[in-house]
């Protein structure tokens, strides 16, 4: 059960990630939006999102650097796994309150505001309800590292993390003796990962290219070729 | 391919070049999801349509359909072009006709015919054993079964049916009733038929070839201005929209343009950006509001007041300190003004009485025909009185000089306007006129301590009569002067020299009743003739029908229309008065009667005025709390005045007057056989009958069962949610369902109504609603048929805001199982055929036909005398209405349907009072049209299809057919001496098809029915022919008549203009009123804004552009007042019954006043009432229709009825109501209990 959970899951749940988000970008893309709720009330929206989204922004690259960096790397530049864990900590935890604060607005708007929760579907309010509970095991998995404040048990995690992604076959083994917090928090992350095609949470990919993109642009006026033209250049290759 | 593996192309070089300092680039990015809008934009077809709304629009749309299915609409812009100085007319439309499409496919559609289902389970049942005739025989006898269905209406139950079963059920109720009580108990309803003509006729068409009844709806909706027949002798005749662009001063007068006439509005706008000035009369601070250099909120029903005010003001300056000199000019021709008015004695006082007449000298001025109908003058140049060319008398019975040359006997005259030089006067008298300010109700007093008469000295002269007796006559200028209370110099009371004089007439006196600062009288007036005068006559009135919707209406208008006669703007381009209502007018109007009233089988059909029909058939009379004593002038002349209102209707359809339906309390069936049997004609024996008391009219005793409505027809109208004042009235007396009435019968009991102790309830045996949605008709109805929407049918539309005809086409099939409305008709006809004969054959009908304008019997009675009083002897047509017999043949109803009949070849066609020949017309259609080889209409040109029938109606007309069109001028030349074919002639060749206009709308023809030209010099304006060509109006003096002196004009007052405070309706009494409720509001129905027009407000994508159901508007003060919020949901009361909406408040209304917009269903989002406990109604439910009996004057000139044209009209405005926040709202959604369910 746990090897099927840490280490069969995480594949389950990135494939149908990666193929889902494909799929649909690919045969709906009309449906590829975020949603916003902005036009039907700006009120707590504005405030509510921002906290949300910086502190699961912060959240989401604490994580993504903390468990995919390979362990040789903060070797060589002499951080601690103890430092490395109260940074974790510190940070992490500051960016799960505004995480927790902003979402448990968005929450409230969403569940109290008759047009926002008439327009709203069963997947925009789960993914929601998912989000927060992921963002309080999350806090609550502070409380159970700060019992050993080594940086093992992190280890552990990144090795495990590593492991899946090196396609190593005893991944899940680094994790068998982790705490149940971890555990359920792990869980409730692949399936959000599960989730994340069937859900608004595909605007996190093009939300997150756009920007940039936009501040990446060479021009401020954008022609796009004709596509006869286009067609005319690809038969003369 | 793949969206993403296009996207991959990080290899190929993205920036093909940049270019504006490398500001800009162009790049090679995807752009395949662009297909997406480009195939959102790909139609199977496009079809043009428009909306068979009554909204003046006409607008032409493009429907586009998609794999069988309408998408969507767009607005058409191919418009024929207006001249180089002109804007053009497109794009037309609004946001409100774009949200059409939605209803085609919409839950609200009805999908297939729907009969009650309690009715339908009687129907099957006795259907195993009896034909259809008998089964409904056996209903109708057995009070049970009746009452069974009768008393569900309303409350759901509706199960589906065949076409077959339910079209059976209609034409054994239509045989049954025209068998068993006569074919004048089988009533119709719908309205406006310039909105889809074919529609209407086909309704009409099947109605007229049983003997049915088909009545009228611009006057039951108020929105017919009774000023304007009494003024210019015409129903009403507008500018079109394009020609407010010629304007150089507009007042939008009650008139909110940019909202109720969104594709007209473009107009306004462009004619403020050519310079023209404008100000804006309205209450509320409304969209047009923000258009004017200057906003007068009146107070609303004060009008005339502010009206008196600006006329005052115009005669002061342009006609008496100053005589301008185009003014001067066009009174003198085209008004009544230097007419002769008599000066009636009684008790040692004078008041205007008569026009002075040619008959009224010895002699008769020469004149031998109708001197009674001729009209006199004082002739400058001859120094004496003459007859000049152009009144009514000349109109009928000779040829040549009803025209309007200065002549008289073929000789020039000069009319005299004033007798105020001494050299011209012989005297000077004092002469009384009735002052009706001070009889204001609460809400409108000012405290008014003047007396009811006000005597004011006016130039005189003196005349000797045939009689030997000399009588005291003045012209109607000096009249008119003395009644805008100017003092000229003749000393005397009652008048003033200042505007700041608070007299009666002035603008300081008008400040205090209509709250509009008297210096901003003044200066609107001021500008507002000046710049007629520089520009010889350009200034324009737009005014909606809010002002006419009060009780005085006449009141209001007549104080706008005199300000228009005496700035000389009525006929001239750029001027005018611009009333917008409804979309009344049916441009090929000649051409479309015959098909529509079945003309061409048999003549005349049966017409009726709706406001007395549904007055008396609702019982509302028997709740009138108006009295005719309270509406009576001080200076009335003697005479029996003492009676209910009800009983000034019976008088007036007794005298001919106005129609009548039912007609005799006999069947007209039996009638015309015991006539034959007797061997006399129709007229002679129903005279001797009548005068008897063998036979008695149906009017006398509306509440018999053998005088109701038996079977009513709606179609192309929610009567029951829209237009019904009284809704809670016609809920119990004709329905017979649930009602929230809360007021009692009045205690005033008519001298010639029969009274019953107990009011009928449940008076129709067979409501059928036709509709293609389920309104709140249809839920009333019993038999629901569902009709084709406005993008499935052929038919013709117009309007009276542009002179182009547009056709409505079949875009797709009738959805679901609907038919258009043509092929309805054609089933029920069809069936009729095949039931009726069991008891129907040919048959000899008497149809009782009214005094009709525009006929010699306009001219029936120059004195009032009622034949059942023994005043004078019952003459059919002279001083009774007519009884004519008319051959039906009930068992060939559907092949005369489909048939133009012979009696077009035989008697022509014609209106309006002229004739022309028109078989070459029949014999063009036959060949387009092909004719029937077999059956009773054997070699008849075929009308089987709608397009068959718009063909028939394009043909015919003068509008669309350019030969008719000179034919009719050259029958108009006749009578008017002078040659109008000119008119015409260029156009003599243009023949409109129905395929011409589906290519592309097209402008009509200039024709004689309509008093406005469209050529390419100017745009379309009322009037126009009268002042440029010099055919007399239709009135009496054949001039625009400010003086009205008939009898009862007299008797109530209104023989000249003058300010009348709303009626006194006691809707809000004691006994309605629960303790504590203390908000009571002026109740006031504008139109939507979020409805199309004044019919749907369900429509989803308007629901929700607003409130998402019915509201009310209120003011903030008042808001506060009562405790309530905006959006609070508010229940408004009184005696008529109670409704339930929820509240805006807003800054916009006036302290006093509620809006509530016009037709709001009630079957959408409206909670119980906690007053009545039952579902709150709908806008009508807190009104009462009250008619007023100068409306029912007939057989006298313009003042005799025509259908739509004169007759009482539903009044409105002057209601007011309770308004209270509810506590506690109920939706009143709970299962239906055991007991209910076991029935």
């Amino acid at each position: 059960m746990h090897h099927f959970l840490f280490g069969i899951y995480p594949y389950i749940a990135l494939t149908v990630m990666i193929v889902g988000s494909i799929a649909r970008y690919d045969r709906d893309p009309f449906t590829w939006k975020s949603s916003s709720s902005q036009l039907l009330r700006r009120r707590q929206l504005v405030v509510g999102s921002i906290l949300f989204h910086v502190g699961v922004l912060v959240i989401f690259f604490g994580h993504l650097i903390g468990l995919l960096t390979p362990i040789a790397v903060f070797e060589a530049l002499g951080i601690s796994h103890g430092a490395k864990q109260i940074l974790a900590v510190v940070a992490g935890g500051v960016a799960g309150v505004m995480a927790l604060a902003g979402g448990g607005m968005l929450m409230h708007r969403r569940w109290t505001d008759p047009r926002i929760r008439a327009t709203s579907s069963v997947m925009d309010m789960l993914i929601l309800a998912l989000l927060l509970a992921q963002l309080v095991l999350g806090i609550g998995t502070i409380f159970v590292s700060l019992q050993h404040l080594d940086g093992e048990e992190m280890v552990r995690f990144m090795a495990w993390a590593q492991g899946i992604f090196t396609f190593d076959a005893a991944a899940a083994d680094h994790i068998a003796d982790a705490a149940l917090v971890f555990k359920l928090h792990l869980f409730l992350g692949l399936t959000i990962f599960l989730l994340f095609p069937f859900t608004r949470l595909v605007h996190i990919l093009s939300g997150l290219a756009a920007p940039v993109r936009f501040a990446l642009r060479s021009g401020y006026q954008i022609v796009r070729t004709r596509r006869q033209a286009r067609a005319r250049a690809g038969a003369g290759r | 391919m793949s969206h993403l593996l296009d996207r991959l192309n990080f290899l190929e070089p993205k920036a093909v070049e940049t270019f504006a300092d490398g500001h800009g680039q162009v790049t090679r990015e995807s752009r395949d999801w662009e297909d997406t809008y480009r195939n959102r934009w790909r139609h199977d077809k496009i079809v043009r349509s428009t909306h068979g709304v009554n909204c003046t629009g006409s607008c032409s749309w493009k429907i586009y359909v998609k794999s069988g299915i309408v998408t969507w609409e767009t607005q058409q812009t191919d418009y024929p072009r207006t001249r180089p100085d002109l804007p053009n007319h497109e794009p037309r439309g609004c946001a409100r006709g774009a949200s059409y499409s939605w209803y085609l496919y919409s839950a609200n559609r009805v999908k297939h015919p729907l009969v009650r289902g309690r009715l339908m389970k009687t129907w099957r049942r006795l259907r195993e054993t009896k034909s259809p005739i008998e089964a409904w025989t056996a209903i109708q006898e057995d009070p049970l079964l009746r009452a069974d269905y009768v008393k569900a209406r309303g409350k759901g139950g509706f199960v589906r049916a065949s076409w077959d079963e339910a079209t059976e059920i209609v034409a054994a109720a239509n045989a049954y009733t025209v068998r068993r009580y006569g074919p004048d108990r089988i009533f119709g309803f719908s309205p406006i038929p310039a909105m889809s003509m074919i529609s209407y006729a086909a309704g009409s068409r099947y109605l007229s070839l049983l003997g049915g009844v088909c009545m009228s709806f611009y006057d039951w909706y108020c929105d017919l201005p009774p000023s304007s027949p009494m003024t210019w002798g015409e129903q009403t005749d507008v500018p079109e929209s394009a020609d407010w662009y010629n304007a150089g001063y507009l007042i939008l007068w009650g008139s909110n343009v940019p909202q109720t006439r969104t594709p007209d509005a473009h107009f306004y706008t462009e004619a403020r950006y050519r310079g023209a000035k404008s100000a804006v009369i309205c209450p509320d601070y409304s969209e047009a509001a923000k258009f004017g250099d200057v906003w007068l909120n009146v107070k609303q029903g004060t009008d005339a007041a502010l009206g008196m005010a600006f006329g005052h003001v115009i005669l002061r300056e342009f006609h008496l300190d100053r005589q301008a000199e185009y003014f001067e000019e066009y009174c003198r021709r085209f008004t009544d003004m230097p007419m002769l008015v008599r000066l009636d004695r009684r008790d040692g006082r004078l008041t205007p009485g008569r026009f002075l007449r040619a008959a009224d000298i010895d002699g008769a001025l020469g004149q031998t025909n109708n001197p009674e109908w001729k009209t006199l003058v004082w002739d400058r140049l001859s120094g004496g009185l003459a007859a000049p060319n152009g009144s009514i008398g000349f109109r009928w019975g000779e040829k040549g000089a009803w025209n309007l040359e200065e002549q008289a006997d073929g000789k020039p005259i000069e009319p005299v306007m004033s007798f105020i030089l001494d050299e011209d006067r012989d005297d000077v008298a004092g002469v009384d006129f009735p002052y009706f300010g001070g009889a204001a109700t609460e809400f409108f007093a000012t405290g008014d301590k003047r007396p009811d008469v006000l005597t004011r000295n006016v130039p005189v002269k003196r005349v000797r009569l045939a009689d030997g007796e000399e009588a005291l006559v003045a012209t109607v200028f000096d009249l008119l002067c003395a009644n805008y209370g100017l003092d000229r110099g003749l000393g005397g009371e009652w008048v003033a020299a200042s505007y700041d004089e608070d007299v009666p007439g002035t603008p300081a006196w008008a400040e205090k009743i209509t709250g509009v600062p008297a210096d901003k009288i003044i200066h609107v007036a001021r500008e507002f003739a000046s710049n007629a005068e520089k520009t010889r006559g350009k200034s324009m009135v737009i005014i909606g029908a809010a002002m006419n919707h009060w009780y005085h209406m006449d009141m209001n208008y007549r104080a706008v229309i005199n300000m228009l006669a005496m700035c000389g703007c009525v006929g001239q381009s750029g001027g005018g008065w611009a009333h917008y209502v409804g979309q009344e007018k049916l441009r090929p109007q000649t051409g479309w009667l015959p098909v529509a009233f079945a003309l061409d089988w048999g003549r005349p059909p049966r017409q009726m005025n709706s406001t007395s029909a549904f007055y008396a058939h609702t019982d509302q009379w028997r709740y009138e709390t108006v009295r005719a004593d309270e509406l009576l002038s001080p200076t009335a002349p003697e005479g029996d005045w003492n009676a209910s209102l009800i009983d000034f209707n019976i008088r007036a359809e007794r005298m001919g007057w106005l129609p009548s339906a039912p007609q005799l309390r006999t069947n007209p069936l039996e009638v015309g056989r015991a006539a034959r049997e007797a061997g006399k004609t129709a007229a002679e024996y129903v005279a001797e009958k009548l005068s008897s008391g063998e036979l008695e009219m149906s009017c006398e005793d509306p509440d018999a069962p053998e005088n109701w409505p038996r079977n009513l027809f709606v179609w192309r109208s929610n009567l029951l949610g829209s237009s019904g004042k009284g809704h809670e009235y016609f809920l119990r007396h004709l329905l017979g369902a649930d009602h929230s009435v809360l007021g009692a019968e009045t205690a005033n009991r008519p001298v010639e109504a029969r009274w019953r102790e107990k009011a009928p309830e449940g008076k129709l045996d067979l409501l059928v609603c036709i509709d293609f949605r389920m309104s709140t008709t249809a839920v009333y109805a019993d038999i629901v048929l569902p009709t084709a929407s406005w993008y499935e049918k052929n038919d013709l539309n117009t309007s009276d805001m542009h002179p182009f005809i547009h056709p409505l086409q079949a875009a797709v099939d009738p959805a679901y199982e609907s038919r258009s409305d043509w092929e309805i008709f054609k089933s029920i006809a069809r069936k009729f055929q095949q039931v009726a004969p069991e008891i129907l054959g040919k048959e000899t009908d008497v149809v009782a036909v009214p005094l009709l304008h525009d006929t010699p019997a306009e001219l029936a009675q120059d004195e009032v005398r009622d034949w059942k009083k023994g005043e004078c002897p019952l003459i059919p047509g002279k001083t009774a209405p007519n009884f004519v017999a008319v051959e039906r043949d009930y068992g060939a109803v559907y092949d005369r349907f489909v048939a133009l009949g012979p009696l077009l070849d035989k008697l022509g066609n014609g209106g309006k009072g002229i004739g022309w020949k028109t078989e070459e017309e029949v014999e063009a259609l036959r060949a387009l049209n092909g004719e029937w080889e077999t059956g009773p209409a054997a070699g008849r040109p075929r009308i089987e299809t709608d397009i068959d029938a718009c063909e028939a109606v394009l043909m015919l007309a003068p509008e669309t057919n350019g030969h008719v069109a000179v034919k009719a001028w050259a029958a108009l030349s006749e009578n008017t001496g002078r040659d109008h074919t000119h008119l015409a002639r260029p156009k003599e060749e243009e023949k409109i098809r129905f395929r011409d206009i589906a290519a592309q709308p097209r402008k009509i023809i200039s024709s004689p029915t309509w008093s406005g030209l469209e050529s390419e010099h100017v745009c379309y304006n009322a009037g126009y022919t009268n002042v440029h060509e010099l055919i007399p109006w239709r009135t009496l003096t054949g001039r625009q008549q400010l003086y009205q002196d008939h009898l009862w004009m007299r008797a109530f007052g209104e023989g000249f203009v003058s300010y009348r405070p709303p009626v006194d309706l006691k809707t809000v009494t004691d006994a309605v009123r629960e303790a504590g409720d203390a908000l009571v509001l002026n109740f006031i129905t504008p139109h939507q804004k979020w409805g199309i027009h004044s019919t749907y407000s369900d429509n989803l994508l308007m629901l929700t552009l607003n409130r998402g159901g019915p509201v009310i508007w209120i003011s903030e003060t008042d808001a506060r007042k009562a405790g309530i919020a905006d959006n609070d949901w508010v229940e408004l009361y009184n005696a008529n019954g109670a409704l339930t909406a929820r509240a805006v408040v807003s800054q916009r209304i006036r302290e006093g006043t509620t809006f509530m917009y016009h037709a709001q269903e009630k079957i959408v989002n409206t909670p119980g009432s906690q007053r009545t406990g039952r579902r709150g109604g709908i806008h009508n439910s807190v009104t009462r229709a009250v008619p007023k009996p100068t409306h029912m004057i007939g057989g006298y000139a313009q003042q005799s009825w025509g259908f739509n044209y004169y007759g009482t009209v539903g009044a409105n405005r002057d209601e007011f109501v309770v308004v209270r926040r509810m506590d506690k709202v109920d939706w009143l959604d709970r299962p239906i209990g055991s007991k209910e369910a076991a029935q």
